[in-house]
């Protein structure tokens, strides 16, 4: 029993850190309709940055900083953000694909630096030596993964609960109205490239919060975890749950790593031995299936965008003719 | 009588669906003679062409041109109904030369009827000199006569023009108006929208007044030139209800 | 000396998998990441084409004086160009049409990453994960000269000629051709194009066609002097992009000058660092490019 439901555990705690970053993602593309083609960079700076600062010294590469767990967990937000900073920089101004190829070039540049840079980061022997936070008080047991699993859902929470309030405010109605009419909010004054740059670093940062958190939930980040696939799955998850809506981004997150896992098992487990090869392939198929899928038949995910109604009390009117 | 050769009936278009920019607009264009639509901006003139040559939702209401419907159409059967637009901004190809934009207009003639492009540069001596010179690189009065020899590439028999005399010294604007007299006396039909009120109103036949979306006034030319109603109308004085 | 030249080769396939790639670009204005997948496509085509022609007409199976190509294999790039180009269509057709008619066009630069999966895979699926090659005879590099050493297979400058010829037929079409000025007109203003009589639906299948067939040609070339496996694409993806965000977007020469950039910058990278940075090459160009001139050095803004 008690294997089921660590296993339910394990499980939740790793869909509930996707599920932050999907929260990320969701206020980059939901709220402000950015292309970020690279997520898993940012969610990887964050895992990185977040581990070497933490960790103790080792051999061959930077690290060992060993500043407490929240500056460690900080200085990964902080890496991942100041990377969304550069990227927005450049590409925000320019014409939207501009970001998606940006972006996708900076994945493509972070797991290949992080391959090969030994000194910086271990190569692919990956970043050792971290010491889970409070792991001397709790031990390392079922009781640590337990209270672990309860601290992501708390984090969860709160980005949720941020988030909502973002939106809600007068910077939620700002991206909402750049998003649907550049011109006119541009004509009042805003800086359209200045507000979705803040979109944009907000969101990463919040995506390499989840990264910080995955890495210490394995205590272990190699260019193994950094690689593309992340970033396909997370953007399943944000469109099959829904864009622009942040609860249907956490189900859209449970849904996907559900789907993944099980078919992963359910692969692996019927599969005959000659095609384990090409479990993986598989499932790479669905999930490119499910992203085009849901693109031609609903697009805007399963829990659509519920229109945020600023002034209670106020109905829109149907234009009257002129 | 014979049919107009071209005729709007009750047409409300726009380029957003729920916004109707021109609402319940109707006109006709005689054959050989220069029809010109008038008023102040945003008064929809542009709109109405854009209608016509199929680059503007319509709404409601039917275009007829002699006689047959072609409401709807996309734009790219504008030649194969005898029509030919002249756009307002951007009306030539920058980065073709002076002979491939020409060679690419008439090209859409139906059944091969295109005029051949020595008879143009005959017309627009002006163009013949440059013909490898880059579009881009002409002046806008330049620019502006080549637009017009692709519109008569294809040897319409109906020139919708938008604002021709746009952005033209007033010589390049007369020397422009003129020439589309020059054309009618051939037996083009032309559909001008103009700015320049007095220049146009005097070569035109009939006039069109527009404002917000609605037609107001219409009446042939000559009269309306001297009728202080005219002013009122784009001043804001005066305004009729639906047509 | 012998990188310069290794990177004008890897630029030549990289640059006809440029050309499509932009003019998708600018005029169904997205970022087709499932665009190298038609090189994978074309490769694969050709693999199966020339082992076809190869079984039935064995005469074919003759190789072209000191290079590894059969006469099949020729045969056979001729019909995955063909094959490739229509497989573009309908894959247009398929997805990103009924993504762009439903509305933003974000969405299709979804559909293309998702595209991109289910293609690399798919092959994956059916041709198997190891590697592919087009002729299993070792080909021998001819010595251009001793000091400094310069090795050049022959392989390699029939792929640099053919390359070169397609750009030069694409050129001649383009600025002779009433059908190129009608592409270029579509891709400079589409509103006045139609206005002109083009129709905008055949010139984008003809965009399709002419991208696939080129892609193919790029695959088969890639294949010839790499291996063909199933994630080829995946590869393939950031150096074609960054050819034409270097070339441009929308400008075709733009794009040929861009793929050899590209080709001859990461070549000449393991100079100066490390081989295994390679892949990053085509990033730092996008970035250079980007911080420095931002439209690329033939691109303008689109009206």
């Amino acid at each position: 029993m008690i294997g089921v439901i660590s296993y339910l555990v394990f499980f939740a705690t790793t869909a509930s850190i996707l599920a932050i970053a999907v929260l990320g993602l969701n206020l980059q593309w939901g709220n402000t309709g950015l292309f970020n083609g690279g997520v898993v960079a940012f969610f990887g700076a964050g895992a990185y940055g977040t581990l070497i600062l933490g960790g103790t010294p080792q051999a061959g590469h930077l690290g060992g900083f060993e500043l407490i767990y929240p500056l460690a967990l900080l200085g990964g937000m902080v890496l991942a953000g100041a990377m969304a900073w550069i990227v927005g920089l450049l590409t925000l101004r320019l014409r939207h694909d501009y970001l998606a190829i940006a972006t996708f070039g900076v994945a493509v540049a972070f797991e290949n630096l992080m391959r090969n840079a030994e000194w910086l980061a271990g190569g692919a022997k990956g970043v050792r030596g971290f010491e889970r936070p409070l792991r001397d008080a709790l031990g390392d047991g079922f009781t640590y993964n337990l209270i672990f699993f309860a601290g992501v859902l708390c984090v969860l929470i709160c980005v949720y609960l941020f988030l909502e309030r973002l939106v809600a405010s007068p910077f939620g109605r700002l991206l909402r109205a750049i998003r649907e009419d550049e011109e006119a909010a541009q004509s009042l004054g805003k800086s359209p490239a200045r507000v979705r740059l803040t979109a944009f670093v907000t969101g990463s940062v919040i995506l390499g919060l989840a990264g910080g958190l995955y890495g210490t939930f394995y205590a272990f980040v190699s260019p193994q975890d950094v690689l593309p696939t992340l970033t396909f799955q997370i953007w399943a998850m944000l469109i099959v749950g829904g864009a622009g809506n942040n609860r249907g981004a956490i189900l859209g997150a449970f849904l996907i790593w559900g789907a993944w896992t099980a078919s992963g098992w359910a692969l692996s487990r019927f599969a005959p031995v000659e095609a384990q090869l090409y479990t993986g392939s598989v499932q790479f198929v669905l999930i490119g299936a499910v992203i085009v899928g849901m693109l031609l038949w609903r697009p805007q995910g399963l829990f659509p965008e519920r229109l945020v109604v600023s002034q209670t009390g106020i109905t829109p009117q149907k234009e009257q003719g002129a | 009588m014979p049919d107009p050769i071209l005729a709007a009936e009750a047409v409300t278009a726009g380029y957003v669906p729920d916004l109707p920019i021109l609402k319940n607009v109707s006109l006709a264009a005689r054959t050989g003679q220069i029809t010109l639509i008038i008023g102040p901006n945003g008064a929809g003139k542009s709109t109405l062409i854009k209608a016509v040559a199929g680059l503007v939702h319509i709404n409601s209401g039917r275009i007829l041109v002699a006689g047959r419907e072609i409401t709807g159409q996309s734009a790219d059967r504008l030649a194969s109904n005898g029509i030919a637009y002249v756009p307002q901004n951007n009306n030539i190809f920058r980065s073709l030369t002076i002979e491939q934009n020409l060679t690419l207009a008439a090209r859409r003639a139906p059944a091969q009827t295109g005029v051949p492009l020595e008879s143009l540069y005959a017309q627009f001596p002006a163009l013949a000199d440059k013909r490898r010179d880059k579009a881009g690189t002409l002046s806008g009065g330049q620019r502006q006569f080549l637009a017009i020899a692709m519109a008569l590439a294809a040897a319409p028999r109906l020139i919708l023009m938008d604002e021709p005399s746009a952005g033209l010294s007033p010589k390049a604007a007369q020397e422009v108006l003129e020439h589309a007299r020059t054309l009618t006396a051939e037996g083009v039909s032309i559909l001008l929208v103009e700015q320049n009120v007095n220049q146009a109103m005097r070569l035109a036949d009939h006039c069109y007044i527009f404002a917000e979306g609605r037609n107001q006034l219409d009446g042939p030319a000559a009269e309306l030139l001297n009728d202080p109603v005219v002013g009122e109308i784009y001043l804001g004085g005066r305004r009729v209800g639906a047509a | 000396m012998q990188n310069l030249i290794d990177g004008i080769l890897t630029g030549s396939y990289i640059s006809l998998g440029a050309i499509g790639l932009t003019l998708v670009m600018h005029i169904l204005r997205f970022a087709n990441f499932s665009h190298a997948e038609l090189l994978s496509i074309g490769a694969y085509a050709a693999l199966v084409c020339d082992a076809l022609v190869s079984a039935l007409t064995p005469a074919f199976a003759a190789k072209l004086g000191p290079l590894s190509l059969t006469w099949s294999l020729m045969a056979a790039i001729v019909v995955s160009m063909i094959f490739t180009g229509l497989s573009a269509v309908v894959l247009d057709r398929l997805v990103f049409k009924r993504v762009r008619e439903k509305g933003a066009e974000l969405s299709m630069v979804f559909a293309s990453f998702g595209m991109a999966l289910v293609i690399r895979n798919v092959i994956g699926l059916i041709f198997g994960l190891s590697p592919e090659l087009y002729s299993k005879d070792i080909a021998f590099a001819v010595v251009l000269s001793r000091d400094p050493l310069l090795l050049v297979k022959p392989d390699q400058v029939f792929v640099l000629l053919a390359a070169l010829l397609l750009m030069l037929i694409l050129h001649l079409i383009l600025s002779r051709t009433t059908f190129g000025f009608s592409l270029r007109a579509v891709a400079e203003n589409p509103a006045l194009a139609q206005v002109n009589g083009v129709n905008l639906n055949r010139t984008i299948m003809a965009v399709w066609l002419i991208g696939g067939a080129l892609a193919a040609a790029a695959g088969v070339f890639y294949g010839l002097s790499h291996q063909i496996i199933p994630v080829m694409g995946r590869d393939l993806v950031l150096p074609i992009f960054a050819a034409t965000i270097v070339g441009g977007i929308g400008s075709v020469y733009g794009a040929v000058l861009g793929g050899f950039i590209v080709g001859i910058a990461a070549n000449m990278s393991v100079l100066v660092l490390p081989a295994g940075y390679t892949p990053s090459i085509p990033f730092l160009l996008i970035l250079a490019v980007l911080i420095m001139r931002p439209h690329g050095l033939f691109g303008e803004a689109r009206a």
